[in-house]
């Protein structure tokens, strides 16, 4: 599977033994490589007929919707950058428009989706629901986002009118009232064997979006007191020194501001705590930092600028003896900080995501990594996961291939902190606009 | 209360003597007196402590007991559990002896009978404290009997009506049943009868993630069961705080715990002399193989067969007595005390909701409860303590709230020690110092919330907590840590 014509950054081509290596470059060149490297996951693993990205780069891995909604995202800065002509960005774009706004929209167990939401995951070539898995909340409001995101960026006639067209349809069909199953907050989910997954979500995280997106629509929106009720739940912590509204994952205080620019504006409860969402990413990296510092376990690598824990591939589920005691470590999971779990896994890519929040520490902490741990960036692509203190045979343990969603917000979020674009994009939405002002944003851009 | 008759815990005390204190055999009860300023249904802590109190101030009293002095407490909850507990504990720290420079050596076994000898005569020893001697020698009649009400100011007690100016009700609450299909042909334990176990079950399935399903889940999976814990909901201990919950499944699993969150048991079936617990969750099913179950789904106020509604007493079956802030019920000289009315059913909060009860059937001045500064806490490794609000519940009251964490991994006493999973957790009204709760997760969380507890209780604020030395090192330091990250916060 791969993209067609005028995409470029292939991985074979990065592997050339004559480029320089990572951490010699310049800070520009740099996260150009990188950024490089992270599209060419998308180009090597699209299903170019129906616009799927695979979840991971593993054999048989099925397609994520919310790894489609960041591979759309990142078409805009493909074309601005010129790694993609517009209209193969356009022609791709429309391919996965219109492949969602066609796919079955039914209870049938094996249907794409419902209710204008989607399945978790979906086969690649045929794009219906794969391993009985969840109607996604969550995973519809990112692949939404990206659909919203070009939806504004093509603003040219024909083709483009047609990408507008059917990114305003798509996210007009999502029933977010529906979701709520008459409750005030919303399920992570639903089943056609079973109807509402027992899970919500508790505390804050990545289910911001969720709420901005479902509070902005004109067809079926959320309440307003969904999200504020969604915020009682919010813990407000002084923890390792810093102020902050609490979440352990890393990626929780990244997934929402790789679309919106969250600068400047502020909730109720952002209000009361004379802060705001971006602020508050920062302290989290301060606290993951000091957290790092600190290593309370005793992992192998973990310093000030060694640090990003997070949900992601770990290396299974195993108990070892070391230095006489016993040391967990787990599979797949959200791993956090400073509650934990903490198993001395770290994705290697998260450092350099929180570049808008921080530049230096983002850069120096990854820097350090490339040249301790050049393994965790292959092909200019960073693994999901590297564990320093589980050796084997000379070196750490290192998750096999790549992960979608990390390789889409590590793009955006390095064209964030570049250009803005994606920032600057979704300033323009109206949908986005709504739903912020709906739950209750003020200030700054809005 | 004095232990007097036992050193040191260990000298033997049989199941005679445990009887002679709480029920002894052959008990003849006293013939009643014409009228009692009190009668006191029920002998648990609740009603045990306003019997003495009440008759420290000079009133008649009788306390009708239907089975055994001590209440649950004693009987098959906090005083069993713990000692359990405890067991399990010292068992599972001799597995990490390495870590500590002890050579290695062959892990020792579990010698269940031994451990269950250890729970008896831990609570025969403590059974002197309630013991019906005791209650005698403060000139207190005591009929074991079943307690009913015949009329809005007497209650038969067996064969004997007595009459009263003032009574509370104090039976306490049993653990609740399930209608879970094919259960009670399975047969299972509750509370009431795990401690009776001989054997220690190879597969021990748990229904209930509360408070004591958990305890027990990681005590015998620590002895050397292999335990499975089936809840409901999306997380152990619905009451507490999440990374609480959260730092406690990953506790439990870590012990070897087998933990099904989101999962409710369906169904219960005997095939080949093995016993099934069919589950589903959300859509997938699966089936468990164990050798004994435990329903542990939370308690059931005793409000059956008091004959309440011939006093006029308003209740519920499934919530028990209604009371109003001052403990009285809808018959204005009936109160009631522990956990027939409480909704938090703790020892600590029975014993002072009898006093209380008391003082406002007696007193000129009637007192409510304070519920803001009762601490309880969860025995399991580590502990979890609580006290006052939670972050949530000030929230939703349009509080402005902000929690001040130490987490026992940046306290030096706890790195010593090898105990330094969990955190203390300090709520503090935004903008000003004023505590509004704590939450510690620590091996000894039970303890320090106690430090909590006077804090709160005396108004004493973060400023103050801040100045208030401690000893170096020491786990409690965590407290004062957490009122020094207040005092350093930048002002804005």
């Amino acid at each position: 599977m791969s993209v067609e014509e005028g995409t470029s950054g292939n991985g074979s081509r990065l592997m050339n033994s004559g480029m320089q290596a990572l951490c010699e470059l310049a800070d520009e060149d740099l996260l150009d490589r990188l950024q490089r490297g992270a599209f060419a996951y998308f180009s090597e693993y699209t299903n170019a007929d129906n616009g799927l990205v695979s979840d991971t780069s593993r054999a048989g891995s099925p397609c994520s919707i919310a790894v489609v909604g960041f591979a759309l995202s990142c078409y805009p800065v493909a074309v601005e950058r010129d790694w993609m002509s517009r209209r193969a960005a356009v022609a791709l774009t429309l391919r996965t428009l219109q492949f969602f706004w066609d796919s079955e929209q039914s209870e049938q167990p094996d249907a794409t989706g419902f209710k204008g939401f989607y399945y978790h995951f979906l086969d690649m070539r045929s794009g219906r629901r794969t391993w009985q898995c969840e109607l996604s909340l969550v995973d519809t409001a990112l692949l939404m986002a990206g659909v919203l995101t070009v939806g504004c960026y093509f603003d040219g006639v024909g083709d483009e009118e047609n990408i507008r067209h059917l990114s305003d349809a798509l996210y007009r069909r999502v029933d977010w009232d529906w979701a709520r199953h008459g409750l005030e907050t919303v399920s992570q989910g639903w089943k056609p064997e079973y109807g509402f997954l027992h899970y919500g979500w508790e505390g804050y995280n990545e289910a911001t979006t969720v709420y901005v997106l479902g509070a902005g629509s004109p067809t079926h929106p959320l309440p307003a007191t969904s999200f504020s009720d969604w915020t009682l739940t919010y813990q407000w912590e002084n923890l390792l020194g810093h102020d902050v509204l609490y979440s352990g994952p890393l990626f929780t205080h990244l997934f929402s501001h790789a679309w919106i620019d969250y600068r400047g504006i502020q909730d109720a409860f952002m209000r009361e705590k004379r802060s705001d969402y971006f602020e508050n990413t920062k302290s989290a990296i301060a606290i993951h930092r000091e957290y790092g510092a600190r290593n309370p376990r005793g992992y192998v690598g973990y310093d000030r600028n060694c640090w990003g824990i997070t949900a992601g591939d770990g290396p299974g589920n195993r108990e070892l003896r070391e230095s006489r005691r016993d040391r967990r470590f787990f599979g797949y999971m959200s791993r956090g900080v400073p509650y934990g779990p903490d198993d001395g896994t770290i994705a290697p890519w998260a450092m350099l995501a929180t570049l808008p929040f921080g530049p230096g520490a983002a850069l120096r902490g990854t820097r350090r990594l490339l040249k301790t741990y050049p393994e965790v960036c292959l092909n200019d692509r960073f693994s999901s996961g590297f564990n320093a203190t589980l050796q084997s045979q000379g070196t750490g343990w290192l998750s096999e291939g790549w992960f979608g969603l990390d390789q889409g917000l590590l793009l955006m979020m390095i064209e964030n902190y570049r250009t803005g674009l994606i920032w600057e994009i979704t300033r323009r939405s109206p949908i986005v606009r709504d739903g912020l002002l709906r739950v209750g944003f003020t200030g700054g851009w809005l | 209360m004095p232990h007097s008759d036992s050193l040191d815990g260990y000298e033997p005390l049989s199941q005679d003597e445990f009887l002679r204190r709480v029920h002894p055999p052959g008990w003849q009860n006293p013939r009643p007196q014409s009228r009692y300023d009190l009668v006191i249904l029920g002998g648990g802590p609740a009603g045990f402590t306003a019997a003495g109190f009440a008759r420290r101030q000079g009133r008649s009293v009788a306390l009708v007991e239907r089975y055994r002095l001590g209440g649950n407490s004693l009987n098959s909850g906090s005083i069993p559990s713990k000692s359990i507990i405890r067991a399990a504990r010292v068992l599972l720290s001799l597995r990490d002896e390495e870590e500590y420079g002890a050579a290695a050596f062959e892990r020792p076994l579990t010698d269940f009978p031994a451990v269950m000898e250890r729970i008896r005569r831990i609570r025969t020893r403590i059974a002197e404290s309630y013991a019906v001697e005791r209650l005698h020698a403060q000139g207190i009649d005591v009929f074991f009997a079943d307690a009913c009400f015949s009329g809005p100011h007497t209650v038969m007690a067996g064969e004997a009506s007595l009459s009263f100016d003032k009574a509370i009700v104090a039976t306490g609450a049993r653990p609740r049943s399930s209608s879970i299909p094919g259960l009670d042909q399975v047969g299972y334990l509750t509370s009431d009868s795990i401690f009776d176990l001989t054997e220690l079950p190879k597969r021990l399935g748990i229904i209930g993630g509360g408070p004591l399903g958990c305890e027990l889940a990681q005590a015998f999976c620590r002895l050397g069961s292999r335990v499975t814990l089936v809840q409901n909901e999306a997380k152990f201990l619905p009451c507490e705080e999440r990374d609480a919950a959260e730092l406690l499944s990953m506790s439990m699993s870590r012990d070897g715990v087998d933990t099904r969150l989101n999962t409710t048991v369906v169904g219960a079936r005997l095939e080949s002399g093995t016993k099934w617990l069919d589950t589903v969750d959300d859509d997938v099913k699966t089936s468990i193989a164990v050798d004994e179950i435990l329903l542990s789904i939370g308690r059931l106020p005793n409000v059956d067969d008091l004959g309440l509604a011939a006093a006029a007493i308003d209740f519920e079956m499934g919530q028990g007595i209604n009371v109003d802030d001052f403990l009285c019920t809808s018959n204005a000289d009936v109160y009631a005390a522990g956990d027939v009315c409480n909704r938090r059913q703790f020892t600590n909060v029975a014993e002072s909701s009898g006093l209380l009860a008391v003082q406002n059937a007696f007193g000129t001045r009637m007192e409510r409860q304070d519920q803001s500064t009762i601490p309880w806490c969860t025995y399991c490794d580590p502990e979890i303590a609580h006290i006052g609000m939670h972050a949530r519940e000030a929230r939703a009251q349009s509080i402005p709230v902000q929690a001040f964490t130490v987490m026992m991994q940046d306290v030096d006493r706890a790195i010593t020690d090898g105990q330094d999973y969990g955190f203390i957790k300090i709520y503090v009204r935004q903008g000003t110092d004023h505590i509004l709760g704590a939450t510690i997760v620590a091996t000894r969380a039970s303890e320090l919330i106690n430090e909590m507890s006077v804090i709160m209780s005396t108004g004493i604020g973060m400023r103050r907590l801040a100045t208030i030395l401690h000893t170096y090192p020491a786990q409690s330091g965590a407290i004062r840590m957490a009122a020094m990250a207040f005092v350093n916060e930048p002002p804005g």
